[in-house]
């Protein structure tokens, strides 16, 4: 992806507000304890940068954030194919989903607080937990979705069910589902942050918070801006595999505007 | 010589839902085909004849009565019977191109490259595929599509064809270079086949038999030999007379029911 004429456009919003932010702060019109400078936060960023704090939070992060997204992933796909295909299951099942799906996975932070105590595990089972729910849901609907003459076809040439599902299920399926993913990758970062901000003591939320509590604003904001450069860095990731990665399917350029 | 018959339909009755609400769809429906022979199957909208086929095709099953192919009663789907389907774009992988699309069937019998490729080759050149072989099925014309999917169909070898209307949806010439092509095929592997439509005169064209069946429910209520040796062509068979005479016949018979 080379910068188009788009993306320099894009850029000059940003980058007349931070001189305005600038200019702002030195006339003495913006509060300095709340406000940082750009350029406080700009050497605030060189030295965490600098002595390897940010980068260690920024893996603690994503390590949760994919742990928590490849779990969900994994459920949520097998789960949805196997419910897509067999609606007297989904019938059984779907109103235990409709009953959990509504608990926000914060609220389950306590709970897993209780199963296995701070670091990565927990955090991981509640971005797990609020992951799972739209990749589950938009497999399902993607697998009901398939026209049922390629499942004919299928049927008639015996395939078996694993066959079945590679060959054309997931295929078929896979321009909807991977809209489910770029969702669910979305909501991992956010849950992420927001565990480690209550009560992990780990990541770029705990930094923010530690930042914020030992009277540090500008550390605050550049851990604040780089992870809105790695939110908008992780979609434009996905946005590119699932170009890439289901590039032949037909359903991807349908869906194009939703991405 | 008696030949024994590759499919045997013995009083094949179907209907939808049960109770009050069942609907009968086919009643009574019995005929034979022996080995090699080309059956068409014609009939009004709603007569039926899709559910035939389909249950020929083991997609779905019968609710009175039986069908045996080569001897063993038909239930489940096997790659001995292919089905070509009316809607070829939707029975086509949209991701997949004409050749992969050809070689789905290979993979489900088990063929392994490098033979598989070589079989795909084949194929596409038989029906004329060669130079589309790289692009995706929506790129091509409904007739081109229609011809991936009866290579595809060719591709697992089967010994029976089964075929919904396959032509429905072309345009005049395209139809008729197709019925030439797939009756020269089936002739020449020895396929048996069974053809459905609603064209009255396709039938005939095309069959050794045809039966004829009406609506409400569904049942056969003609049966002809249509005594015409092949190869036929598009223009003399026509105008022949036993062709006239039975295109005759047949259009009283569908105007009665």
């Amino acid at each position: 992806m080379r910068p188009s004429r788009r993306t320099l456009r894009g850029l000059v919003i940003p980058i007349v507000l931070f001189i305005a932010w600038e200019a702002g702060s030195r006339a003495g019109i913006l509060p300095m304890d709340t406000m940082s400078r750009p350029s406080d936060i700009a050497s605030a960023a060189h030295t965490g940068f600098a002595d390897g704090s940010i980068l260690l939070a920024t893996w603690e992060t994503c390590e949760a954030a994919f742990t928590g997204f490849a779990i969900a992933a994994v459920i949520g796909l097998l789960a949805g194919i196997v419910l897509g295909l067999t609606p007297r299951l989904e019938r059984i099942v779907g109103p235990t989903v409709d009953a959990l799906r509504p608990i926000p996975a914060v609220a389950l932070i306590p709970l897993a607080l209780m199963l296995f105590g701070f670091g990565l595990r927990m955090e991981a089972s509640v971005i797990a937990f609020a992951c799972v729910w739209p990749i589950l849901i938009v497999t399902i609907a993607a697998v009901r979705g398939i026209e049922p003459r390629l499942l004919e076809v299928a049927r008639a040439l015996e395939m078996s069910f694993f066959a079945r599902v590679l060959k054309i299920i997931v295929p078929a399926a896979l321009g909807r589902i991977v809209v489910g993913l770029r969702l669910a990758l979305g909501i991992a970062l956010i849950v992420a942050v927001t565990v480690e901000i209550v009560l992990n003591p780990r990541g770029l939320g705990h930094g923010m918070m530690g930042a914020q509590q030992s009277l540090r604003p500008e550390l605050m904001y550049a851990q604040l801006l780089w992870l809105a450069l790695i939110g908008w860095l992780l979609n434009r990731l996905t946005l590119f595999l699932a170009a890439h990665w289901a590039g032949g399917a037909i359903d991807v350029d349908r869906a194009g505007p939703a991405l | 010589m008696i030949q024994a018959p590759v499919i045997e339909v013995r009083t094949v009755g179907m209907s939808f839902g049960n109770g009050t609400g069942a609907r009968a769809v086919l009643t009574d429906i019995s005929f034979d085909v022996v080995e090699g022979a080309f059956l068409c199957i014609v009939g009004p909208s709603g007569c039926g004849k899709t559910t035939l086929l389909r249950l020929l095709a083991g997609l779905l099953r019968t609710t009175t009565g039986v069908i045996r192919c080569h001897g063993e009663p038909v239930t489940v789907p096997s790659r001995d019977r292919a089905i070509i389907f009316q809607d070829y774009s939707k029975a086509l992988l949209p991701w997949r191109t004409v050749a992969n699309n050809v070689a789905l069937a290979l993979e489900a019998c088990g063929v392994e490259e490098p033979e598989r490729g070589a079989q795909v080759s084949a194929l596409l050149r038989t029906m004329g595929l060669t130079r589309a072989a790289d692009q995706y099925p929506s790129q091509l014309s409904g007739g081109m599509q229609q011809r991936v999917q009866i290579a595809r169909c060719l591709a697992q070898r089967p010994r029976i064809l089964l075929m919904d209307e396959p032509f429905g949806a072309l345009d005049a010439i395209t139809r008729q270079g197709l019925q030439d092509e797939v009756t020269r095929l089936a002739l020449e592997l020895g396929t048996t086949v069974v053809f459905i439509t609603h064209d009255l005169e396709e039938a005939i064209y095309l069959g050794d038999h045809v039966i004829v069946l009406a609506a409400n429910p569904g049942r056969i209520v003609e049966r002809i030999e249509v005594g015409i040796a092949r190869p036929r062509s598009q223009l003399a068979t026509r105008e022949d007379p036993r062709f006239l005479a039975h295109r005759h016949r047949l259009f009283d018979m569908l105007q009665d029911h």
